[in-house]
C-alpha cells in the first residue's frame, strides 16, 4: 500500500470538493480535496510531506519551494485543485531515507549552510532546479543566475554566506566568492 | 579530562550531526507533528490600538461548521490567570537599591473590557481545521469604543498624554537611573562635549518558524503534553501549569525542532497559555501556529529605542564622561521589566574606560505590541547610540575614529575589570577577560583604514566611508542550566538539558563537550535538549547563555558519570579505579590490554553486581551555576559606498575580529557570528516595522517588512582573539548574539564618513534607498 494515502477534507467543511490526480516524487496519488486547500496544506497534512515548510503563506520566504513539472514553484501560492494531472517532486523526493544524500544536499552539509534548517528543503529544491536546468542545457550558470537563485529564499539564521558557498559547489562553481573592495568590480549582478 | 589533548574535539570542526536529518525534509518541527484528531486554533485579535470593547457575540461562530468551542474573555478570566514573564520581571536587590520603577501589568489572556494595540487576542476559536476557524472568526461581532492612543515614545511622555493602559497612573513602565562620579561636574570641565539623538527603530526577530504548540491531554492521568517552539520549555510548564492550576509534575513541555527564535520565543505570550487550555478543557489535541501576519503584527516587537547621549573628552580625546537618556518603546505592557532597558544601560559603555558616567533608562508603554529581547537586547540599540557618538567626537576633535577608540580601551592588563557600575544581577560589573586593543589593532589592520583615507582622498567624487563598532556582551546569563547524563542499555550516552536548540548545533557542540569529558566516542553520544520530562529544572537557551551554562554543566555531569563508570568497573573488573582508562567508551586497565569492557557490558553488569553501593545507576544531573558573566566582545568595521543619484549603499568590504573564549566548533561559531551579522545589516540597511498615526501596523507582510536577501550580505572576512574566560572550566563564552550586535553602528558610522561631504547626519535606520536620498536632500550641504 502507499504511504501517500490522503484523508479527505473534513465533513463540515463548506467549499466544493474534486478529486485530483497527479504524481508526487514518482508517486500517483488520487485524492478528493475542498476549493481552498492550500497546496501546502495538502502536502503537509493530508500527504504528510511535511519536509515542505510554510514560512508566510505569501509567496515571499520561498521555504516553501517544490517543483511542479520541474519547475521551481512557491507551493503555498497554489491550491491542491490546481495540480490534477502535474508532477510534484518535494524535499522527500530528492534522497531515499536509505539513499546517500544528493550532491546539493551534501554540499549544503560541507558547506554548512543550514543552521535552524526551517528554510533549507525550499533552497535546496530551488537550487537543484537551477542545476537541473544547466544539466540540460549543458550551460553553466550564470553569476546572475546563481544570484537570482539564492535571492529567492529567507534564511533568518546563516547570513546566506555559507548558503552561497553551498550553492557553488552544487553547481560545479569555485565555492569562494573573492571579496573586492571595488564596488564596480565587485558586481555579480545585471 | 580523560583523553590527550590532541585528540579533543573541543576547539574541531565536528560536521554536525543535525544536518542529514533537516536536509531530507525529516525535521520533527511542531507543525510537522501528526497529532489525530488534533483540532486547530484561529484568534480574533484586536483591530484598535486602544479601545474600549462594549460587546461581544461569539453566538454565531459557535454555530459555525466544524467549531468546537469558542473562548472570548468572559469565559476564560475566571479560569486562566493573566500573563506575567515573572522570572524577567523579577528585580535583584541590588538594582531594586536604585530605586527603579518596574510596574507589573499582566497581560489578559483575552481582553475583556479594553485593547490596547492592534493584534492583542480578543477571542479564540477551536475548530476542526484552521480554515474552519478562520471561519468561525469572521462571524465574530465586537463593538469598539475608541480611545485616544499614543504610538510615539516622546508623545506618551507629554505632560498631558492619553493613558496607554487605563487604570495606571502614567505611561511609564520602567525606570532606572544608574551611574558614577561626577557626571556634570566633568562635562562642564570637558575640552569637548558632543551631544546628540540617536535612534534604533522597531524590528521583529522574525525567524522563518513562526511561534506554535500542539497540546495534548492524557485522557487517564489529566497530564499535558506540548510540543513546542519554544526557547524556554522549562518556563513555559511552569506557567501553563500555573495558569490553569495543574501540578507542575503533569505539564510536560517539549521544544522539538525548532525554525529558529532570536528572542521571539524566549518568552512567553497569552497563546502559549490558551493553547494548552483548550486541549484541557476540551480533552482533544489542540494545535496552534500563528501565520506570517501574526507573527509581525502581534508577536513580540523589538530595539525601539531613543538615546539623548552626550559624550565629553579631553583634548587628546580622552573620554571624561558619558552621559544618556535612553527611551524604550515597550509596547502596551510591561512584559520583561528592566531586561532591554538595563541591557542597554550597562552595556552602553561597553570596552571603554571613563570615570563618570549618568545613565538613565525610561521604559515607555504605548498603544502598540508589545516588546522582548531580539538577539543583543538592548546591546545593538546602545552600541549603534555610543559608537555613533564616538565617531562624532572623533570628527569635532579631528582625530581618526579609530584611533579615538584606541586611546580609550579598557586594556588587557586590567582584566578582570570592575566598571563601578553594577550589572543585570545587580552586582558590581566585572569583565573577566578580553583584549580589546588587540581586537581593534586587527580590524584597524584588515580593513585598511589608510587605504580608505587614501582612496576618498584620490576619488573624491565618490562617496566612500569606513566605520567601526565595538562591543561587549556579558554573557552566561545564570542563575543556572543543567545537564543530566545516561549511560543507555545499548552503552550509548544520553545527554539531557533544559537548553534547547533553535539552529545553534546544540546536538553536536554538546555532545563534543561530552565526548572530551567522558572518553565516549562521538558517535555514541545522544543530546535531547528541551523536555522538562527528561530533567527537572531548566532556564533555557536565550540572552547567549547555552553553551557557557548548558556546555559546563554537561562537562560536569560527564565528569560525574566517567567516575561512576570507573567505580562500577573497577568492582566488575575487580580492578583499582586508578588503573582504569576510559577511550572510545572502552573501559581497560592500565598496562592489561588484554582486558577490556564497553559501556554496554558495564550497564548490563551494574544492577546485577553484589555488594552495590545502593546509588550505582551510571546517570548523574549536575547543575552549573555560573559565577559571574562572560564577557565576549567584539570589533566590526565596515567600508561602505553610497549612490548619492539613487540613495543605494553599498557594503564593499565587511570585517569582523570577535572574541569569545575558548571556541568549542570553529565553523558552527564562525556561522553564528555570520548569521548575527547578517540580522544586524536587514536591521540597519531594510527592516522597519512601522505603524500609521492610528497605530495600525503598516509593515504585516515580508512584502512590506523587508528582512534582508542573499545579495544584500556581502561576504564577511573574519578573524578571532581567544581569551578563555576564568568564570567556567571550559572557558567558553556565549556569541549568539554579539555578531548582531556591531552591524547598525559601523555601517552607520561608514555611511555618515562617506556622506560627510554632504553634510549628512544618520541619526537612526533603516537606511534604505528613499531614507538616504531624504536625508541628502535635507542635508546642511543641500540647504
Amino acid at each position: 500500500m502507499s504511504n501517500l494515502d490522503p484523508s479527505g477534507p473534513p465533513a463540515a467543511e463548506p467549499t466544493a470538493r474534486h478529486t485530483i490526480t497527479f504524481t508526487v516524487n514518482g508517486e500517483a496519488v488520487t485524492a478528493e480535496v475542498e476549493s481552498r486547500l492550500l497546496l501546502t496544506d495538502f502536502l503537509r497534512h493530508r500527504l504528510r510531506l511535511t519536509g515542505t515548510h510554510v514560512g508566510c503563506e505569501q509567496g515571499a520566504c520561498g521555504a516553501c519551494t517544490i517543483q511542479l513539472d520541474g519547475q521551481p514553484v512557491r507551493s503555498c501560492l497554489l491550491l491542491a485543485a490546481q495540480v490534477d494531472g502535474r508532477d510534484i517532486r518535494t524535499i522527500e523526493g530528492l534522497a531515499g531515507p536509505d539513499d546517500e544524500l544528493t550532491a546539493v544536499q551534501q554540499a549544503f552539509a560541507d558547506q554548512h549552510g543550514l543552521q535552524c534548517g526551517f528554510c533549507t528543503p525550499g533552497f535546496v529544491m530551488s537550487v537543484t532546479s537551477l542545476k537541473e536546468q544547466t544539466q540540460a542545457t549543458g550551460q553553466a550558470p550564470t553569476e546572475a543566475e546563481v544570484q537570482d537563485c539564492v535571492d529567492s529564499s529567507y534564511c533568518r539564521c546563516t547570513g546566506y554566506v555559507n548558503i552561497r558557498k553551498a550553492a557553488r559547489q552544487a553547481l560545479g562553481l569555485p565555492v569562494d566568492v573573492p571579496v573586492s573592495l571595488d564596488s564596480t568590480s565587485g558586481e555579480v549582478s545585471e | 579530562m580523560s583523553t590527550e589533548p590532541t585528540d579533543w574535539l573541543i576547539g574541531q570542526s565536528v560536521p554536525r550531526v543535525e544536518d542529514d536529518r533537516l536536509l531530507r525534509g525529516a525535521g520533527r518541527y511542531t507543525d510537522d507533528l501528526h497529532v489525530p484528531d488534533a483540532l486547530e486554533v484561529a484568534f480574533l485579535r484586536s483591530t484598535e490600538a486602544h479601545a474600549r470593547i462594549t460587546s461581544i457575540d461569539i453566538s454565531a461562530a459557535k454555530a459555525m461548521p466544524g467549531v468546537i468551542a469558542v473562548y472570548d474573555g468572559a469565559s476564560v478570566v475566571d479560569r486562566i490567570k493573566p500573563l506575567l514573564n515573572a522570572e524577567e520581571l523579577r528585580v535583584p536587590p541590588g538594582i531594586a537599591a536604585l530605586d527603579p520603577i518596574n510596574k507589573l501589568q499582566p497581560a489578559p489572556i483575552l481582553a475583556t473590557d479594553e485593547v490596547n494595540y492592534v493584534g492583542q487576542p480578543v477571542a479564540m476559536v477551536v475548530a476542526e481545521t484552521r480554515y474552519l476557524a478562520e471561519d468561525a472568526i469572521e462571524v465574530i461581532d465586537v463593538a469598539y469604543e475608541l480611545l485616544p492612543a499614543v504610538i510615539d515614545v516622546e508623545a506618551a511622555l507629554a505632560e498631558d498624554a492619553p493613558l496607554v493602559l487605563l487604570g495606571e497612573d502614567d505611561n511609564i513602565g520602567v525606570h532606572v537611573r544608574h551611574g558614577k562620579g561626577d557626571t556634570d561636574a566633568a562635562l562642564a570641565s570637558a575640552a569637548a562635549v558632543i551631544t546628540e539623538t540617536f535612534s534604533t527603530q522597531r524590528y521583529v526577530c522574525a525567524p522563518i518558524e513562526t511561534r506554535g504548540l500542539v497540546a495534548q491531554q492524557d485522557p487517564f492521568t489529566g497530564s499535558l503534553t506540548i510540543w513546542s517552539t519554544t526557547q524556554t520549555p522549562h518556563r513555559v510548564r511552569d506557567h501553563v501549569a500555573g495558569a490553569i492550576g495543574l501540578p507542575v509534575d503533569d505539564v510536560r513541555v517539549q521544544s522539538v525542532d525548532v525554525g529558529g527564535g532570536f528572542g521571539q520565543k524566549g518568552i512567553l505570550v497569552v497563546e502559549e497559555l490558551l493553547v494548552p487550555f483548550a486541549a484541557h478543557d476540551l480533552g482533544r489535541p489542540v494545535r496552534w501556529i500563528a501565520d506570517r501576519f501574526e507573527n509581525l503584527t502581534a508577536d513580540a516587537h523589538a530595539r525601539e529605542q531613543v538615546h539623548h547621549i552626550t559624550l565629553g573628552a579631553d583634548a587628546d580625546g580622552t573620554l571624561v564622561a558619558v552621559k544618556d537618556h535612553i527611551v524604550v518603546n515597550l509596547g502596551a505592557r510591561n512584559m520583561v521589566g528592566l531586561v532591554v532597558p538595563y541591557n542597554a544601560l550597562c552595556h552602553l559603555i561597553g570596552p571603554y574606560q571613563v570615570a563618570n558616567a549618568d545613565l538613565e533608562a525610561t521604559g515607555v508603554l504605548t498603544n502598540t505590541t508589545f516588546t522582548s529581547p531580539y538577539r543583543g537586547a538592548g546591546r545593538p540599540e546602545a552600541t549603534f547610540a555610543m559608537e555613533r557618538a564616538m565617531d562624532r567626537l572623533a570628527v569635532e576633535l579631528g582625530i581618526e575614529p579609530s584611533e579615538l577608540r584606541r586611546r580609550n580601551l579598557i586594556t588587557s592588563e586590567q582584566m578582570p575589570y570592575e566598571t563601578g557600575l553594577l550589572d543585570r544581577r545587580g552586582v558590581p560589573q566585572e569583565y573577566d577577560s578580553g583584549d580589546y586593543p588587540a581586537m581593534l589593532d586587527r580590524a584597524v589592520e584588515m580593513i585598511d583604514v589608510p587605504a580608505v583615507r587614501a582612496r576618498q582622498a584620490a576619488e573624491p567624487d565618490r562617496r566612500i566611508g569606513v566605520g567601526f563598532a565595538l562591543y561587549l556582551e556579558m554573557t552566561g546569563l545564570g542563575p543556572f542550566e543543567g545537564a543530566r547524563v545516561e549511560v543507555m542499555p545499548s552503552g550509548r550516552v544520553r545527554l539531557y538539558t533544559g537548553a534547547p536548540s533553535q539552529g545553534q548545533g546544540h546536538r553536536t557542540v554538546f555532545a563534543q563537550i561530552l565526548a572530551d569529558t567522558m572518553g565516549v566516542a562521538f558517535d555514541d553520544i545522544d543530546v535531547l535538549a528541551g523536555d522538562t520530562a527528561s530533567i527537572p529544572y531548566g532556564v533555557g537557551t536565550i540572552a547567549s547563555r547555552a553553551l557557557v551554562t548548558a556546555g559546563n554543566a554537561t562537562a560536569q555531569a560527564g565528569e560525574l558519570v566517567r567516575q561512576r563508570i570507573l567505580e562500577a568497573a573497577a568492582g566488575v573488573l575487580e580492578a583499582n579505579a586508578a588503573d582504569l582508562t576510559i577511550e572510545q567508551g572502552i573501559i581497560s586497565v592500565t598496562g592489561t590490554p588484554s582486558v577490556e569492557l564497553t559501556l554496554a557490558d558495564l550497564i548490563r553488569s551494574v544492577p546485577k553486581l553484589a555488594g552495590g553501593s545502593g546509588s550505582d545507576g551510571l546517570g548523574e544531573t549536575s547543575y552549573f551555576q555560573p559565577p559571574n558573566y562572560a564577557t565576549a566582545s567584539g570589533a566590526h568595521a565596515v567600508t561602505v559606498e553610497v549612490d548619492t543619484a539613487t540613495g543605494r549603499v553599498e557594503i564593499l568590504d565587511y570585517v569582523v575580529v570577535h572574541e569569545a573564549g575558548t571556541i568549542v566548533n570553529p565553523v558552527v561559531a564562525d556561522a553564528q557570528v555570520i548569521g548575527g551579522v547578517g540580522q544586524g545589516i536587514g536591521g540597519i540597511m531594510s527592516e522597519h516595522l512601522r505603524y500609521d498615526e492610528n497605530g495600525q501596523p503598516i509593515t504585516s507582510t515580508f512584502s512590506d517588512y523587508l528582512m534582508p536577501i542573499s545579495e544584500m550580505v556581502p561576504e564577511i572576512r573574519m578573524d578571532e582573539i581567544v581569551c578563555p574566560s576564568p568564570t567556567n572550566p571550559l572557558g567558553v563564552k556565549g556569541l549568539g548574539e554579539g555578531g548582531a550586535v556591531g552591524p547598525p553602528a559601523a555601517i552607520a558610522n561608514a555611511v555618515e564618513d562617506a556622506l560627510r561631504p554632504e553634510g549628512v547626519s544618520v541619526l537612526s535606520g533603516p537606511l534604505s534607498p528613499g531614507r538616504i536620498l531624504d536625508m541628502l536632500r535635507d542635508s546642511e550641504v543641500s540647504r
